[in-house]
């Protein structure tokens, strides 16, 4: 099915909600959002592009397959946790690193991780139901 | 010595760097079949070895990130948790062989395997973790695992499953966030053992219960109780029959180990508000399941109605709450994961060696297929609780307790309900092998299929055997996980005493 009306404001809903996203995984740092919510986010944005234009779209605006973004996503964690451990400081401990001054962290690269995770999983399940009719 | 935190982390990790490895080697085939083996390997190994050493130094406990309890996320095992694990690894090693010879090529690439392994970490993790925040996210990791793996066979039927699933789950899950959310209001912690001395200073009361009841509701609709358990038979008949097998058996007893954890660590001075009407749940339970089975006609449906009989029995052991009836409902719980994962393997085994899961289309396997008809009879049989299977002293226990608790109406409704079940083994058993063959029947698939099929299936069989034949090692592991929830005192040590032990 399409529509004039969903294809135009998809055009801007779907940048807007990508943005969004990255905006809520940034500020889980220190506030509440995180990888998780931001991931969802950006598989509503998605999703939203699937049923507006159809699966093959997502398709071609992901260029990488959901399933693996998850599994880069769940490599990236337990990297994040396994640095702590190889450090000889416990699994999950942070541990940051000072790239021009802005102090960059294993926290982050789990959120990050968690974000790419949630938008691997959700959209290999939403494309498998949306492929099926 | 491996130290206690990594001995603790590995049940989980290890099942996750396995599905990351197999999402990114998807296309080879072969090769991710391997890994996938090799994984569940290394989880059974990982797995064997926690279990022996809580059995040999007690209670396990570590946190992340370098945060003490009770602030930090806690991993915990005392020896009903660790048990739980292992049973979990030998599962997922069995049900991933069954998969791998199993599944045709469309479902695999579709992504079996990665979601498998997820789902065994997240079951995993339920197990081991100390908080109430994080069994919480380690259900939504389960339930998403869970939702790959209906999704990943196409359909109507399938679609249709998954969505009753799901919709249960989530209010289930509301239910339990709302509850935590109370909880955390109450007491200001979600600590497993910091909540062990925290709720006992709340005030007696209406709130106090409510929020009890509230949890006991949420972990009630994943274990499939009456009357929250229609969603279970609703679903699981549409899946493959790996995926059928790892759901029934360890599914619904996740949310069985939940209540138990509720009701002995964290409201043990409470529980007498829920346990009464437990003692009834589990009653109603056992009979609905039952009934509900012999009314069906396809095999998964009948075994999927068994499924929420059984944790009528289980429950009923919690709801006793007396060490014989704590160490029965552990051993239960142990004898059924085993029993009821395999019924469901040896379900896809009928099916590929009579081309159906519909008793009426069935028949003739007993003179085809023999050694098929051996392995069908083992699990039922101990699911029905003949003696000397592993059934037989599950169901003894719990009645002698029931018996010595003086609560003689469940003793006679499982006595019932027990003389039931081997109706319905009975009605499956007469159909599917001994009625006359149907005209046609399927041609029989590829040895490297059959070892891979038969295999874990006759290993799930030959422990349901052992646990018969030699229960004692069995009953003492049982008996050492009831007196740890009976005296949780050595958790909650083991937990707010330090990082380490």
């Amino acid at each position: 099915m399409k529509s004039l009306i969903l294809d135009n404001t998809m055009r801007l809903l779907v940048w807007l909600m990508l943005a969004f996203s990255l905006f809520l995984l940034w500020r889980g740092h220190n506030d509440p959002g995180g990888g998780f919510v931001g991931g969802l986010v950006a598989s509503i944005a998605f999703a939203l592009l699937g049923i507006g234009r159809g699966p093959e779209a997502v398709r071609s605006a992901l260029r990488i397959d959901p399933r693996t973004l998850a599994g880069v996503g769940i490599a990236l964690a337990l990297v994040a946790g396994i640095w702590g451990s190889l450090l000889g400081t416990s699994f999950l401990k942070g541990h940051w690193i000072s790239v021009g001054g802005l102090p960059l962290g294993t926290p982050l690269l789990f959120d990050i991780g968690v974000y790419l995770v949630v938008i691997g999983a959700v959209l290999t399940v939403v494309l498998a139901l949306e492929e099926d009719t | 010595m491996i130290d206690p935190g990594t001995l603790l982390l590995l049940p989980i990790l290890v099942p996750l760097a396995t599905a990351a490895l197999l999402l990114l080697m998807r296309g080879r085939v072969r090769a991710s079949q391997g890994v996938a083996l090799l994984g569940l390997v290394a989880m059974f190994a990982a797995s064997a070895a926690l279990l022996v050493d809580v059995l040999s130094s007690g209670v396990l406990a570590t946190t992340m990130g370098g945060w003490d309890a009770p602030f930090g996320i806690t991993l915990a095992a005392d020896t009903l948790s660790a048990v739980l694990v292992l049973v979990n690894a030998t599962i997922g090693l069995a049900v991933g062989m069954y998969a791998i010879g199993d599944l045709d090529e469309s479902t695999r690439t579709l992504g079996f395997h990665p979601f498998f392994h997820v789902l065994l970490a997240g079951i995993s993790g339920s197990f081991l973790t100390g908080d109430l925040f994080n069994m919480y996210v380690w259900f939504e990791v389960m339930l998403i695992a869970t939702f790959g793996l209906l999704v990943s066979r196409r359909g109507r039927a399938q679609t249709d499953g998954t969505v009753k699933y799901v919709a249960v789950n989530l209010v289930a899950t509301t239910a339990l966030l709302v509850g935590i959310g109370l909880l955390y209001g109450l007491t200001g912690t979600l600590n497993f053992a910091d909540l062990n001395g925290k709720v006992a200073l709340v005030e007696p009361g209406a709130v106090k219960d409510g929020v009890a009841m509230l949890l006991v509701l949420a972990f009630a609709v994943k274990a499939a109780l009456f009357p929250l358990f229609f969603w279970l038979p609703a679903s699981y008949h549409t899946t493959s029959a790996p995926a059928s097998a790892i759901f029934a058996g360890l599914l619904t007893k996740v949310g069985a180990y939940a209540l138990f954890r509720l009701l002995t660590l964290v409201f043990p001075q409470t529980a007498g508000v829920a346990i009464s009407p437990l003692l009834l749940v589990a009653m109603v339970t056992m009979v609905t399941g039952v009934l509900g089975a012999a009314s069906q006609s396809g095999i998964r449906r009948i075994l999927s109605f068994h499924i929420v009989s059984q944790l009528g029995y289980i429950v009923l052991g919690l709801a006793l709450y007396t060490p014989l009836a704590l160490t029965g409902a552990v051993y239960y719980l142990m004898h059924h994961i085993v029993v009821k994962a395999n019924l469901f393997l040896v379900s896809g085994l009928i099916r590929r060696a009579g081309g159906s899961f519909v008793l009426a289309d069935l028949g003739g396997l007993y003179r085809r297929a023999p050694l098929l008809a051996l392995l069908f009879l083992v699990p039922a049989g101990s699911l029905a609780g003949f003696p000397p299977l592993s059934g037989f002293w599950a169901k003894l226990l719990l009645i002698m307790a029931a018996f010595e608790a003086g609560e003689v109406l469940a003793a006679v409704v499982a006595l019932v309900v027990g003389f039931m079940t081997i109706y319905s083994m009975a009605k499956i058993w007469l159909a599917a092998f001994w009625k006359p063959a149907p005209d046609t029947v399927p041609s029989p698939p590829s040895p490297r299929v059959q070892v891979l099929t038969y295999a874990p299936v006759a290993a799930l069989a030959l422990i349901t055997v052992v646990m018969g034949l030699w229960p004692q090692p069995f009953l003492e592991v049982a008996a050492r996980a009831a007196q740890q929830m009976l005296d949780p005192t050595a958790y909650v040590e083991a937990v707010l005493g330090g990082a380490t032990r």
